[in-house]
Order: C-alpha cells, then sequence, then structure tokens
C-alpha cells in the first residue's frame, strides 16, 4: 500500500473508533436501543481487507458487529446513526437496527443476527456472480464463533465443490459472547478447519494494516482469479464486550493490556509518524476535528431527523402490487 | 387441456420458466442427473446443464441459504426439499432472513425464492419421514405459504410464485405426484391468494387443502348420494394469507363449517379458519364450526396404527352427519 493511502486509512481507522465509542455513549444515554456490538479494536480487519477489494463493485456481507464494514463500503456514516437512533432516515428506514444494517446501492448486502447466518447467503451471492458471469466477488466477514455453526461446514463445502468467487474472513477475536475459544472450539486455529474442504487459507495478525493489506491482496486475488473459495483469518481483539449488555467479566486486566498495546490505530500511526509521513500533531488534530464532525453533522443529524412514519409499519412485509400475485397482469 | 400427472405438470412449468429466464435455477437433493425423487425436474439436468440444474449436498441449511443469497442478485431459484421433515433443518434461512430480509433493510433487498416440498404420510414411512409442517410456515410474517391439490394448480402456483418478488413455500405431497388431472394446454397462471369453489352446495362447507380436499370431495359424494346433503368444498390453496373473503362468503351462503386437516389439530389449518369465521361471520352460524384432524402423535410405522392417525372421508362425513344433529 502507498503511503498517501496507508494516511488516508488510517484517518478513516480512527473515524470509524471514535464512531463506535460515540454509539457507546449514545447508548449509555439511551438515544440507541436494543443490541449493540462494537467494532473498536478491530479496525484493521475490515479496513486491511476492503482496501484490497474494491467495495462498490465486491458485495459485502457480515454477522451484527456491522457499523464499520457498511461504512468502508460507502454507506453515509450519517444513514449508519440514523439507522441505530431508529430514524427514518436511517439506512434501514429504523426498521433493521444496529444488527441489521444494510446499504445494497453500495453493495453492502447485509448484517444478520445469527452467527453464522451469512455463510450460506455469501456463497449464494457468489453463485449468483458466477451465473452472471461478472469479476466481482463477495467477501463475509465473520467471528470465529461462527464457525462452530453447521453452516460454516455445509457453505464451505458446497463453494469448493462450486468453485464460488467468495472469500470468507474469520475475525478470531477469541472469544464467542463470553466464552473463550479454547473452551469451545477443539481446533483453536481456524485457518486449519478449512482445510477440510481443501480450501486455500491463512492466518496473520490481524491488529496490523499492512499485514493484513498483504495478506488480504492474496486472498482477493485468488478468488477473483477463478480459483474458487479462500478462508483468511484475522487475529484481532474487541475492546468493548460481545454486546452493551457485557460486563467483560470473562476478562482478565493483564490479556486485555497485553492487546490495548498492540492497537490497530497505535501500530499504524506510530509506523507513519516513524517514517515522517504524518506527526502526532497532525494525527491529534485529525482525532478532533472526527469529534466535532461526529457531533455537529452525524449525531445531530440523527438526532434531529423524524421518527419512521406508522404506515412504515406494514409496508415491507410483503411485495407491494406485485402482479402475480393474483395470476399476472393478465 | 391435457391429462397429465402432478410430476408432469411441476416438470412442465419448471422447464417454462427456466427456458423463459436464464437466472432462473433449480437445486436440490437428486434433482439433477438422478432426475429428482418426484421426476418434478426429470430431464431438466441434459437440458440446462448443471450450473442451472443443481446436485446439491444433503445440507438443507446450507443449500436453502445459499438460494436465498443467490435471490439477492437477481437469480430466482426453485429449491425442492425432498421432504419437508428435512425442511427444518432449512428453517433459520427460510424464516430468519428470506422472510425478514426485505422488511429489516428497509425495503432495500428482497429474497424471490421458491421452495417446494412434499409433507404428508405416505406409506410407513415412520415418524421422521411423515410431518405435515404448513402450520409452521403459516404462522411466520413475510413467506407465502400455497398447496396444490392438482396437476393444474401445482403448475399454475409454480409459474406464479417464480416470478413473485416474496418467497413462496409450496407445500406438496408424497402421495400425490402421479395424481392426473387436465391442465390448459397455454400458459396458465394461478393467483397466490384465494380459494377455489371445488364444489358447489348449500347446506355446509366442507374446507380442505391439499390432499384433504379429495377427502371432502368423496365426502360430499357420500352425503350426497346417501344423505341428501348437498356440501360445498372450498379448495383452501393459499393458506398464508388465507382467504377471508371466501370463507365468509361460503359460510354466509351454508351456514356450517366443517374444516379438514391432515396435520395434528394444534395451531393449524382448522384453529385459524374458525378463528377467521368467529372474526368475520360469527352470526351467520347455525352451528359451532367442527375440526376433523390427525390424532395427536408421532406418526407411526404399523400400517393399521399409521390409518388410525390420519382422517378419511368417511370421518368428514361423520363429522357433517354429527353436526347437523343426523348421528
Amino acid at each position: 500500500m502507498k503511503a498517501a493511502d496507508k494516511k488516508r486509512v488510517l484517518k478513516e481507522m480512527l473515524f470509524a473508533r471514535r464512531f463506535e465509542e460515540r454509539c457507546y455513549e449514545a447508548y449509555v444515554e439511551r438515544k440507541i436501543g436494543g443490541f449493540l456490538h462494537l467494532y473498536s479494536g478491530e479496525e484493521a480487519c475490515a479496513y486491511g481487507v476492503l482496501e484490497a477489494a474494491k467495495p462498490g463493485h465486491d458485495y459485502v456481507m457480515t454477522s451484527y458487529r456491522d457499523h464499520i464494514h457498511a461504512i468502508k463500503s460507502g454507506v453515509s456514516p450519517k444513514a449508519v446513526m440514523a439507522e441505530l437512533f431508529a430514524k427514518e432516515t436511517g439506512c434501514c428506514k429504523g426498521l433493521g437496527g444496529s444488527m441489521h444494517i444494510f446499504g445494497t446501492e453500495q453493495r453492502f448486502m447485509g448484517g444478520y443476527a445469527l452467527v453464522g447466518g451469512p455463510f450460506p447467503l455469501a456463497a449464494g451471492i457468489a453463485k449468483g456472480i458466477k451465473l452472471k458471469g461478472g469479476d466481482e466477488i463477495c467477501i463475509c466477514f465473520l467471528g470465529d464463533a461462527a464457525n462452530n455453526q453447521g453452516v460454516f461446514h455445509e457453505s464451505l463445502n458446497m463453494a469448493k465443490v462450486w468453485g464460488l468467487p467468495v472469500l470468507y474472513v474469520c475475525e478470531n477475536n477469541l472469544y464467542g459472547i463470553g466464552t473463550r475459544i479454547e473452551r469451545s472450539t477443539a481446533v483453536v486455529d481456524q485457518y486449519k478447519r478449512v482445510a477440510a474442504y481443501d480450501i486455500p487459507s491463512a492466518q496473520v495478525d490481524g491488529q496490523d494494516l499492512d499485514t493484513v493489506y498483504d495478506a488480504a491482496k492474496i486472498a482477493v486475488d485468488h478468488v477473483r482469479s477463478g480459483k474458487g473459495p479462500y478462508f483468511l483469518e484475522l487475529m484481532t481483539y474487541r475492546y468493548r464486550g460481545h454486546s452493551m449488555s457485557d460486563s467483560n467479566a470473562y476478562r482478565t486486566k493483564e490479556e486485555e493490556q497485553i492487546w490495548n498495546e498492540r492497537d490497530p490505530l497505535n501500530i499504524l500511526r506510530d509506523r507513519l509518524v516513524e517514517a515522517g509521513e504524518i506527526t502526532t500533531d497532525e494525527y491529534k488534530k485529525w482525532d478532533t476535528e472526527i469529534i466535532a464532525e461526529i457531533e455537529d453533522d452525524i449525531i445531530k443529524f440523527a438526532e434531529d431527523s423524524p421518527e419512521p412514519s406508522a404506515e412504515l409499519l406494514h409496508k415491507y412485509v410483503l411485495a407491494e402490487n406485485d402482479p402475480w400475485v393474483n395470476g399476472g397482469a393478465k | 387441456m391435457s391429462e397429465i400427472m402432478f410430476w408432469e405438470a411441476l416438470r412442465r412449468a419448471h422447464d417454462e420458466e427456466m427456458t423463459r429466464d436464464p437466472l432462473v435455477i433449480c437445486m436440490g437433493e437428486d434433482i439433477g442427473v438422478a432426475g429428482g425423487t418426484y421426476k418434478a425436474t426429470n430431464g431438466l439436468y441434459d437440458k440446462f446443464g448443471e450450473e442451472r440444474v443443481i446436485d446439491t449436498p444433503i445440507s438443507e441449511g446450507g443449500y436453502t441459504g445459499l438460494g436465498i443469497g443467490a435471490s439477492f442478485v437477481g437469480v430466482r431459484p426453485i429449491i425442492e426439499i425432498m421432504s419437508v421433515n428435512f425442511a427444518w433443518l432449512a428453517m433459520d434461512q427460510i424464516f430468519n432472513t428470506a422472510a425478514k430480509v426485505r422488511y429489516m433493510s428497509g425495503g432495500q433487498l428482497e429474497a424471490p425464492i421458491v421452495v417446494r416440498s412434499p409433507g404428508g404420510t405416505a406409506h410407513q414411512l415412520g415418524a421422521q419421514h411423515s410431518a405435515r409442517m404448513e402450520k409452521v410456515f403459516m404462522g411466520v410474517a413475510g413467506l407465502r405459504v400455497v398447496t396444490p391439490s392438482n396437476p393444474r394448480q401445482a403448475y399454475g402456483l409454480l409459474k406464479s410464485a417464480v416470478r413473485c418478488n416474496d418467497p413462496v413455500f409450496i407445500n406438496e405431497h408424497e402421495l400425490m405426484y402421479n395424481m392426473k388431472g387436465e391442465v390448459p394446454d397455454e400458459e396458465y397462471f394461478m393467483p397466490l391468494e384465494g380459494s377455489e369453489v371445488a364444489r358447489e352446495g348449500a347446506d355446509v362447507t366442507l374446507f380442505g387443502y391439499n390432499i384433504s380436499v379429495h377427502w371432502c370431495l368423496a365426502a360430499a359424494e357420500t352425503l350426497a348420494s346417501k344423505h341428501g346433503i348437498n356440501a360445498e368444498v372450498i379448495d383452501l390453496f393459499s393458506l398464508s394469507p388465507l382467504d377471508r373473503d371466501g370463507i365468509k362468503a361460503s359460510v354466509s351462503k351454508t351456514h356450517r363449517a366443517v374444516i379438514v386437516e391432515e396435520a395434528e389439530p394444534a395451531v393449524g389449518v382448522g384453529s385459524e379458519v374458525m378463528a377467521i369465521i368467529n372474526e368475520e361471520c360469527f352470526f351467520e352460524l347455525d352451528a359451532p364450526p367442527v375440526r376433523v384432524s390427525a390424532e395427536n402423535v408421532p406418526i407411526p410405522y404399523n400400517h393399521k396404527l399409521e390409518k388410525m392417525a390420519i382422517p378419511t372421508a368417511q370421518h368428514v362425513v361423520d363429522a357433517v352427519l354429527k353436526q347437523l344433529g343426523l348421528s
């Protein structure tokens, strides 16, 4: 990745961090309801992989920790925040919520609340790409714990048998809700599990943007060149609990400290400072600007937006005026 | 009109829709090279190839989800689940995604899939191959449920279901694939909502769907010939949504209702039709509505006990006579 791009991505990652931390505050203020799963600590995963792909052209989907994947895919942060505030200006008009962010114009195909649910959906999108003959790929980000659901195996098997252009990215943050991976999973290294399906895979440091980008480039090229699926495991850590209703009691302060020292933003910032690409002051200035932008622009938009109208309650259950419901237009 | 078998009607609908639109595909266990357990896709593998007539692994949740994902990008999958008993494994994908994705995405995405699957009791298939699951599908918003009782409906419902933008579950029956019936020679589309009057009558309405329509028709013949009772038979080919207007119209005419279902009674078509009658036309009733349902048991293997678990036309006749105070 070029230095200028790294600088741009660092700023985007800083935005992601501040966006998520502001969501935390809004949740505490009860402006955001339901369940809220934050991405802080895992930023290099989404940014590294999607820098190596073509967001807006390639299809992207994930489970419920989805705000940042949507934003990096091109969904407006205002529309995401307004969705979290349950407003009609939200990307899903206030009908989806934090776990169901969608932006199909940007080919962000959704956030889903069943941990392994997207496995076959992503393979299906890849099947559609193959039938239509495009050069897109489908990128599916899921957590390590999703791999313990049956559809992981079913989907990887089908993706391999049918040679589908799908990249599965495993964000291994070591915990399935509150249970550590060693206590729930026989094979802790997730990339090894896909060997059973003869799918090429790699495991790399998910906290280092450069490392993620380089590994993702190989993965994306493999899939786009028509060689079938690929599985990329990124070792990472979430700073917040599984969701906001999680006290983090199952983790030690020592472990959290170790991972705090490997913060993806700090790793990239320090590298760019050392290379003379940015100064610490410049980074601090970004931070101030981003916090102000989120407050004055994004939060204000979400706060000021109207609630969904009552007619939305029934609007999207079934297709409107579909002629085939009446046996065709004839 | 030509008289063809139920499976031939399904096969013709597949063939025509796949010929019309290259993005219509079909997928399921043994549907390709083997030609399909019930022959609904017989010969299509040779005609359309393995990319569009897909023999899947035995992974119901996986391939149903894969079909849903493909539908997000314009593909129109017809998914055959070999037995409705296996559809339990695909419920997460059907209910959590297909039925809800348009709603939770604020109208951005939809899942225009068709899932076809036979249920019902056949011949000594035992507890885990004899489920009647239409009640389960009927209870979820965002999903259409239709169920053909003859080859014409099988053809016309599949034709419309493939083109409709909603996910549609088509509830078929293990014992009906070789049933013969008239199907129009030209293209024919059934509505996905409503009901049909299978037999006009004035004294009592027998509500049936899928195989139980035939029990109702047989019972109506007996009631007419032996008891002088003129029963109307309503074919509820759409189970979700149910035809409130059609139910109301018939009950308002006959003032009596008997609902006939092959499934266990609880939370089923019978209870739902009764609720609609209560809500729409309670004061038209001359007698309390009656359900004729299966026994509330898993289906036994023993042939005699299996027969005892499932209603027959005679049960329908008996229910009508009792309702009329004639037995």
